[in-house]
């Protein structure tokens, strides 16, 4: 009965009910998206630099050098020569050397020559087909498959440059002979290749560009490298090392991405700020919409205090108004948030190939709901601690 | 039934009421006249233990109700006293039956359909228990009143003014309708107002 109540009393003021329910939405909507978004972000940056110490490549921003070669998804700095890489792979603190080279795409999808240790690297699964073997031959990810609809067999000419406008390599047609599992890496937005193919298919272009003196035996060119060491130790000396004494640059993604996160942090806590503000005029909302119904039910309070209503129990009955409103808040904040973040999860994918359709309840929205409860309590339980002073005699005889 | 005894009381030092004694038996009506500030309300408030007398005697069914707790009193009002006011004022959110349902629920008891659809067909307003009280007329309001004042079953009916409000022809039901359900009930019947009118249906009279 009470909170039948309580409940007939929100219906009946629809549009006081919709303010402060609407104010909590977004105040909940807005918090929960970015702690969504952030920490999805967060997850997906985190999981593809696991296992890589540092990346090697032209010099430029080191930010943007992680980005294109562990994210794939600025524009890289620049070409380098295999065998400076190489060389710097003799180092015996070196593990593992991974070269990447990019420079065309497919829809959009980037075509990176790599070799099989890049595929050992992000623990990869084949759906079908086989490893490339002999160049023109490329194996796709998951999520590049699912998109373009290629299937193992089928042939496609690759664009020039990393966005899909680019002039047709026409004269020559790559191959599908494998597709890998979704493996939620960065893998499975990319088609992938031996070097060999990358060059093959530049080198035709180079021919029919002029450059007589040029011979057969030119330095090979990669965009960049990854670079796993043995030990912490070379991450102590070979980042300085290398930025100081050869034409290459090294950069750590742990850092850059800590870097990203902290630029990206300001932004994200702003808004955090302006949401928790959103949530207090939400509640601020609840006190006034109260107030002033708890003055227009004055004689109702009397009322039914005559009939025997305790004081506290009409308190409880305003408290649980205030509940009510907050929780309907909280709940259609959390729905709002999720058509958001799979309204922003299709952008990125279309933009990014990136996905953050993650659903579920976050432990951080625990606390939110227990925050958006307490905001109801609280703008509740001021007005309505005028139940305590309300006189039955003198409100009934007047009114 | 209902005896009380010396009733006084004072909302400032300059002005003090002093009540006649009276006393009304199970079944019976009392009809209390007088004209305004003679202390009508004040009388009805103290009856219903709203207020606290500063001196003299309430007793319902020979149990002394003049100086109990404001939580025993809450409890003793909710089962033992049915009250219709000037003014009929209800929860404007809830329906008329749920109304009803209220003082049921307010004074702990069971919530009674079967008695609030009883109470609806004798008072006439059967076909309004969905509606919300703000859209019924005047003597409607009146009658449900009345109706949620017998929701408990109480001993003494006390009603303030419950005719003012309305013409010649909806008194004369009004009061009638109070007589019959308390009589039916067994309840004394206390009605206190300046309506004239009351005169020629009541033998018990006490003027203030």
């Amino acid at each position: 009965m009470l909170f039948k109540i309580s409940w007939k009393n929100i219906v009946d003021k629809k549009l006081n009910s919709f303010l402060c329910i609407l104010l909590m939405t977004l105040g909940i909507a807005m918090i929960s998206l970015l702690m969504l978004l952030g920490k999805q972000l967060q997850d997906k940056f985190a999981k593809n630099i696991s296992g890589i110490d540092l990346v090697v490549g032209a010099k430029g921003s080191p930010l943007q050098l992680i980005l294109s070669s562990v994210y794939q998804i600025d524009n890289p700095t620049g070409n380098i020569y295999l065998e400076d890489v190489q060389a710097i792979a003799q180092n015996p603190l070196v593990k593992e050397m991974i070269p990447l080279s990019m420079g065309d795409n497919f829809q959009g999808y980037r075509i990176v020559g790599t070799n099989k240790k890049y595929f050992e690297h992000f623990k990869t699964q084949f759906e079908s087909g086989k490893m490339f073997k002999s160049n023109l031959e490329v194996v796709l990810g998951g999520q590049t498959a699912a998109n373009t609809n290629l299937k193992v067999g089928d042939t496609f000419a690759s664009s020039h440059g990393l966005d899909s406008e680019g002039e047709k390599h026409a004269e020559r047609n790559y191959k599908v002979v494998g597709v890998l599992e979704f493996n939620n890496s960065v893998v499975d937005n990319l088609i992938l290749t031996s070097l060999g193919s990358v060059w093959s298919i530049h080198e035709k272009h180079a021919e029919g560009e002029t450059h007589p003196e040029e011979d057969s035996t030119e330095r090979k060119e990669i965009t960049s490298a990854i670079i796993k060491f043995r030990s912490p130790m070379g991450m102590m000396a070979m980042p300085r090392n290398i930025n100081q004494n050869s034409k290459l640059q090294a950069a750590v993604p742990a850092i850059e991405v800590n870097r990203l996160f902290e630029l990206l942090g300001i932004g994200i806590e702003g808004l955090q700020f302006l949401a928790a503000v959103i949530m207090l005029i939400s509640g601020i909302s609840v006190f006034v919409s109260l107030y002033n119904s708890l003055k227009e039910r004055k004689y109702e309070m009397a009322l039914m205090l005559s009939m025997g209503a305790s004081r506290t129990r009409l308190f409880l009955m305003l408290l649980l108004e205030g509940i009510i409103l907050s929780f309907l808040g909280f709940v259609a904040g959390i729905l709002l948030s999720r058509i958001g973040i799979y309204l922003i999860s299709n952008a990125l994918n279309k933009k990014f190939h990136m996905n953050v359709s993650q659903f579920g309840l976050q432990i951080g929205e625990i606390y939110l709901f227990i925050g958006a409860l307490l905001v109801g309590i609280l703008a509740a339980s001021i007005p309505s601690i005028g139940i305590y002073r309300i006189n039955i005699s003198k409100t009934l005889a007047t009114e | 039934m209902l005896a009380c005894s010396e009733l006084s009381f004072s909302y400032n030092s300059q002005k003090t009421f002093n009540f006649p004694s009276f006393s009304c038996e199970k079944g019976q009506t009392l009809l209390i006249l007088g004209n305004s500030g003679t202390g009508k309300t004040t009388l009805l408030h103290l009856l219903a233990l709203l207020l606290q007398p500063k001196s003299g005697s309430i007793q319902i069914k020979e149990h002394e109700l003049a100086h109990l707790s404001a939580k025993e009193a809450a409890q003793m009002r909710a089962n033992h006293l049915g009250i219709v006011y000037q003014k009929s004022h209800f929860v404007s959110s809830l329906s008329v039956l749920d109304n009803l349902l209220l003082a049921n629920y307010l004074a702990d008891q069971n919530q009674s359909k079967e008695q609030a659809l009883k109470l609806a067909q004798n008072l006439g307003f059967a076909d309004l228990l969905d509606k919300k009280t703000t859209l019924l007329s005047g003597g409607e309001q009146q009658r449900v009143s009345i109706a949620r004042a017998l929701m408990n079953n109480p001993d003494v009916i006390l009603a303030d003014e419950p005719t003012s409000n309305l013409d010649d022809e909806n008194c004369e039901k009004v009061v009638q309708l109070l007589e019959n359900q308390s009589k039916n009930i067994g309840a004394a019947l206390v009605i206190v107002t300046h309506d004239h009118r009351l005169k020629n249906i009541n033998k018990n009279i006490i003027t203030l």
